[in-house]
């Protein structure tokens, strides 16, 4: 059994650690609701970029100049993972359950005999991969000073991803992020980003188009700043999954230290109570005995 | 006279929404000016000003990295960077002149450097008619 003093310690502890929990959870509800208007302020660009993409690429279907990024390199080789995860830990399950997804496709991409190469966006996806796969990660992007995504990040990493690809570093890339259906509920996703495969179903069905100049060079344009919104939007809904899975867990945290906390009080004042009768029952057989 | 939907869109967030009289755009390949109940019609623009003309007010828009999309809906604008004239003060400009310039210094091949060459002269001549 624990002495008073012993509990009364602990429990200012938990007090202390749930007075923490309970700010992180604020500050991440502040910014999870900026990071959610961001998401969805991207979306009409996404949309309609996604739409006009979709439009070229039908327009472009089986012919020979069709660009490399939307034609492929030919081969199925080597694969590129970007890894998309958070910067910082204490969000729950989000950054494991992004990274097991990734581990399982790299899992079964060397099972069939292809290349795997990884490049990691954000500190804990690294962390995470570098134990069984460090050597196959060749580069890492950290986010660490940056408070709000802007497009310009997504752009330069689009930059680096297409010098690889021009360079015939990879055949196919993959993109690893979360997707933000709600504070309570993120899905990790896994989405192709090279070689571009347009979404058909988002095509407007309008064959008159005028195209100036023609669809093979508005695609070759179009395509570099496609894979960029696409991480833009990967990069958005990962902050805004981050910070409502971080409110999620701080939030449980915070009622865990509060049962605590209840439990611990019980204990202590029992103890409290016991010590006090003992006491007393000394000082009565004390006065009974002369 | 007949309107029609006008959506100016940059990656972060929606600018624009309005019904307009007359857009006029710099396209790639030539300026050339939007009616309601224009052709489909899909090009590149460089950088430039777009002029909006809607219930009598006029006004004009800085873009860069954009090209537009005309359709039975309307016509819509995307960009990677616009700015309205009323927000476009020097600072803007001079970050502006920056993103091209570093894009000229990095230019490796003969055909990136004219581009760049291109492209810094379609942001001063835009600075210099909003100045």
């Amino acid at each position: 059994m624990a002495s008073l003093k012993e509990l009364k310690n602990r429990i200012a502890s938990v007090k202390a650690t749930q007075k923490i929990t309970k700010a992180m959870q604020m500050v991440a509800a502040a910014k999870l609701r900026r990071a959610q208007e961001a998401a969805v302020a991207a979306r009409p660009y996404a949309h309609r970029l996604g739409a006009v993409v979709a439009n070229l690429a039908a327009a472009m279907a089986g012919r020979d100049d069709a660009p490399r990024l939307l034609a492929g390199t030919g081969r199925n080789d080597v694969h590129l993972l970007v890894v998309c995860t958070a910067e910082r830990g204490l969000c729950g399950g989000f950054n494991s359950s992004i990274v097991r997804l990734a581990r399982e496709h790299a899992a079964s991409l060397l099972a069939a005999g292809k290349t795997v190469k990884i490049i990691t966006v954000g500190k804990k996806g690294a962390d995470a991969l570098k134990r069984d796969h460090s050597d196959r990660i060749i580069d890492r992007v950290e986010l660490r000073e940056v408070k709000t995504v802007t497009f310009a990040i997504a752009n330069k990493l689009q930059k680096r991803l297409l010098e690889l690809y021009e360079a015939g570093e990879f055949d196919v890339c993959t993109l690893f992020y979360s997707e933000f259906k709600s504070v309570i509920n993120q899905i990790p996703t896994a989405k192709q980003l090279l070689p571009v495969k347009a979404d058909a179903s988002a095509a407007t069905s309008e064959s008159s188009y005028e195209f100036e100049p023609d669809e093979a060079e508005i695609l070759e344009t179009m395509l570099p700043r496609y894979i960029a919104v696409e991480l833009f939007t990967a990069l958005l809904e990962n902050a805004a999954g981050e910070m409502g899975a971080k409110m999620t867990a701080m939030d449980n945290a915070t009622r865990n230290a509060g049962d605590m906390i209840d439990r611990l009080s019980i204990t202590y004042n029992r103890t409290r109570q016991a010590k006090i009768t003992t006491e007393l029952v000394e000082i009565i057989s004390g006065a009974e005995a002369l | 006279m007949a309107t029609f939907k006008f959506e100016l869109v940059s990656p972060e967030r929606l600018i624009l929404s309005i019904d307009a009289d007359q857009v006029d755009l710099p396209g790639s390949e030539g300026d050339f000016g939007v009616l309601a109940g224009h052709a489909p019609f899909l090009t590149t623009l460089k950088t430039g000003i777009i002029a909006v003309k809607a219930g009598g007010v006029s006004s004009r828009i800085y873009v860069r990295g954009g090209f537009a999309d005309v359709n039975a809906a309307g016509l819509s604008v995307l960009a990677e960077k616009a700015v309205p004239e009323s927000e476009f003060d020097p600072t803007v400009a001079a970050a502006e002149l920056v993103v091209a310039e570093t894009v000229l210094a990095e230019a490796k091949t003969e055909e990136a450097r004219d581009d760049a060459i291109a492209a810094l002269d379609q942001v001063k001549t835009a600075v210099a008619a909003l100045a």
